[in-house]
């Protein structure tokens, strides 16, 4: 049975960035405008966008990509006065596994985000941007060319915007399917049109992004934040989540709950809560592991309900914060096969460009494939660790470093479960015919 | 193939004239006019910009991506083929092989995987006499297991033509290739009706539906709404917020945030060749030995 939530854990809702989405029509801009819509983007345009880039700093956002750098110190990174064009690109190409935060914002509130980008491209005076979007994403995108296209006609975007002198042109790209291309330099490449392989950094987009000129690249979410926090002010936005995590932020929940869903809660919010939120468990399931912040991230347990879930508690705990994409495994549910498919993932993932991700990777799926067939050996547990070692660090990008993430943590964790399939206690879950090459 | 060519001599936006019909002057016939509109949305000497949106523009007509469709790419931007078939390859939906109308893919990744995408689709396989990325032999459809969807609240989920159905079981999934197999077009649970492959790839390309209700179909379900139900039921909001309140240029900053967001983010150091440390990867790793 599932039972009210507390009125102390309800509180901990706080509907902004997806408030709109209870409003149907809310992506039509005559909807969108009569709910507060670009009235944000009047005020922005009414200062100066060093103020702009000032009220960012005083409101702590972090960006909401997974990395939780400060939003307001990227875009003072981008040097004024150089002459050069200035470039804001969005980084759509939601794909970490587990993440689905972005996808129903871009559908149902797609102006949000059109007004976001207008003000901060405004801010670090900016005058092209792109959103660059997940390929798959089509029916986002679709609502995401149409808000475009309204606000090109209602003079929110183009030449001298709302008499301000400023202008802005904004194209929406889909991307062709490559997780990597969420990673900001290999989005760059792609977007430049070449396979979307990760840069060296440094140079860091700040200085060398797009075109090898100044570029601030930001998540969905992050940007969406923007026109309330103008509107808001900085000190209501830190009014929610924590002193060094301030703001909300859009909990992706699914698995063995109950209800699973979007759940936008004050940064800080712990497991215990958010599952009390979504009805409970499901009946005849206990929690048993999870990702805080999708497959890139360690995984957690039991022992860790009541972490405080933003940056500085999840990191405590050996993990991160990530993406809030929660995904909840339960007694019923093997850490071994988790990882495998996971590893499948960044096997196919993996760009291909550093050697230990790319052979890392490939090795690792096989001998998780000799375990599941209940012909692993103990050796295959050091073979494991010690490709991780060899991966970790030891690439471009953080691909690799989260390819790791669940061998490591599973491992630690759950070491009988490998010792239950090498020692035959537990049933083959994966039959030998896909073992082929694996001995 | 001439070298010249080869090597794309032909320039920017100019594509070879060449004498009889082949498949490359027929392409370029068709789609001259829409390859310069989408070239047009980048910088002028950033043309290259325009490749990937140029390949869905081609698989919007082939159903592919055509030797002859890299070629026609290769000449709109003055790249040779070698340089277009490196990226079209790289992408996971630029299709190498011919391609049915209706592209179903299945996630059977962890999550989906955990709630019984795998056997979704292993009974799709199986009615179909299809793996992955294979054709049925009248055309029509092509399945694919593809990695996480963005959709894990509605799992296990499966798209066609990127549109999602949701909460598939097997029953459930072969109805729907029956009915897509039979010349119908089911509805997807969220999004719009279903396109063919070749239509929903022109909008791929940048353009927009032509339909104009397809951009109003779709309501959220009742997962992306659930915490706002909740909120709403119960009275929650958000205190404080007056949109009037003025923008002040005299604030300090969050300095707290602000340097546990730089403190988070520390490159990485020597040992690894770029990019930001990965000290929680680095603890269980040692944890885990």
């Amino acid at each position: 049975m599932s039972t009210t939530p507390r009125r102390e854990t309800l509180e901990k809702l706080t509907p902004v960035l997806t408030k709109r989405w209870l409003s149907p029509e809310a992506w039509r801009i005559d909807v969108y405008e009569r709910l507060d819509g670009y009235v944000a983007l009047r005020k922005a345009l009414a200062v100066r966008p060093d103020d702009l880039i000032q009220l960012i700093k005083d409101s702590g956002l972090r960006g909401r990509g997974g990395a939780g750098f400060p939003t307001g110190l990227k875009w003072g990174f981008i040097p004024q006065g150089d002459g050069r064009p200035h470039y804001l690109v969005v980084n759509a190409d939601e794909g970490e596994p587990g993440t689905c935060k972005d996808l129903p914002l871009m559908t149902h509130d797609p102006h949000s985000l059109v007004e976001g980008v207008i003000i901060a491209a405004y801010a670090i005076r900016a005058n092209r941007a792109f959103i660059y979007i997940r390929g798959e994403a089509v029916h986002a995108a679709r609502r995401l060319r149409n808000a475009v296209q309204e606000a090109y006609r209602a003079g929110y975007l183009g030449r001298n915007i709302l008499g301000s002198g400023f202008d802005l042109d904004l194209v929406v790209h889909s991307g062709a399917g490559a997780y990597i291309c969420g990673e900001e330099t290999a989005l760059l490449d792609s977007l430049e049109g070449f396979r979307g392989q990760p840069r060296l950094r440094p140079p860091f987009p700040a200085t060398h992004g797009l075109y090898a000129s100044p570029t601030v690249v930001n998540n969905v979410g992050t940007i969406a934040s923007v026109p309330y926090i103008v509107l808001g002010g900085a000190a209501w936005w830190r009014s929610m989540g924590t002193e060094k995590s301030p703001g909300p932020m859009i909990y992706s929940l699914s698995g063995r709950i109950r209800y699973p869903g979007q759940y936008e809660c004050s940064m800080g919010i712990t497991l215990r809560e958010l599952i009390e939120l979504a009805g409970g468990m499901q009946p005849g399931h206990n929690l048993r592991f999870w990702t805080p912040g999708g497959s890139s991230t360690p995984l957690l347990t039991a022992d860790h309900l009541d972490v405080p879930l933003d940056f500085e508690g999840v990191a405590a705990a050996g993990s991160i914060l990530g993406t809030t994409a929660t995904q909840i495994f339960s007694d019923q549910d093997c850490p071994v096969y988790a990882t495998y498919r996971w590893l499948e993932f960044y096997h196919h993932e993996s760009c291909g460009k550093c050697t230990p991700c790319r052979e890392g990777n490939y090795w690792m799926v096989r001998t998780y494939r000799r375990i599941l067939s209940g012909q692993g050996t103990y050796a295959d547990l050091d073979t494991l660790l010690d490709t991780c070692d060899n991966i970790l660090g030891r690439s471009f990008c953080g691909l690799g470093d989260g390819a790791t993430s669940s061998v490591t943590s599973s491992l630690k964790y759950f070491k009988q479960d490998y010792l239950d399939y090498i020692e035959g206690r537990k049933a083959p879950k994966l039959s030998a015919k896909t073992l082929a090459g694996a001995h | 193939m001439t070298e010249t060519q080869l090597n794309g001599s032909s320039g920017p936006g100019v594509p070879a004239q060449r004498g009889g019909t082949t498949r490359v002057a027929e392409l370029a016939a068709k789609l001259t006019d829409r390859a310069r509109e989408i070239i047009a949305r980048y910088p002028a000497d950033r043309s290259r910009s325009a490749l990937l949106p140029l390949l869905h523009l081609v698989q919007s007509e082939e159903g592919y991506v055509s030797p002859a469709g890299i070629e026609f790419c290769a000449e709109m931007l003055g790249l040779n083929k070698a340089q277009v078939g490196a990226v079209a390859s790289f992408y996971t939906m630029y299709k190498r092989r011919p391609t049915g109308d209706w592209l179903v893919s299945v996630c059977t990744n962890t999550m989906c995987s955990t709630l019984g995408g795998q056997q979704v689709y292993d009974a799709l396989s199986e009615h179909l006499g299809v793996g992955h990325e294979e054709t049925t032999p009248d055309g029509k459809i092509t399945l694919e297991h593809a990695e996480c969807l963005a959709a894990c609240d509605y799992g296990p989920v499966l798209t066609v033509n990127y549109d999602f159905f949701d909460q598939v079981d097997p029953d459930t999934a072969i109805a729907l290739v029956d009915e897509l197999r039979a010349g119908g077009r089911p509805k997807p649970s969220r999004g719009a009706r279903l396109c063919t492959l070749k239509e929903i790839s022109l909008q791929l390309a940048g353009f927009p539906d032509p339909r104009p209700e397809a951009v109003a179909d779709g309501v959220p379900g009742e997962p992306t709404l659930r915490g706002l139900r909740l909120a709403q039921q119960h009275g929650i909001a958000v205190a404080g917020f007056d949109p009037s309140t003025p923008i002040t240029a005299s604030g300090d900053g969050a300095p707290a945030a602000e340097a546990a967001g730089v403190a988070a983010n520390k490159p990485a150091s020597d040992r690894k060749p770029a990019g930001d440390a990965a000290k929680p990867q680095e603890q269980a790793l040692k944890e885990a030995k």
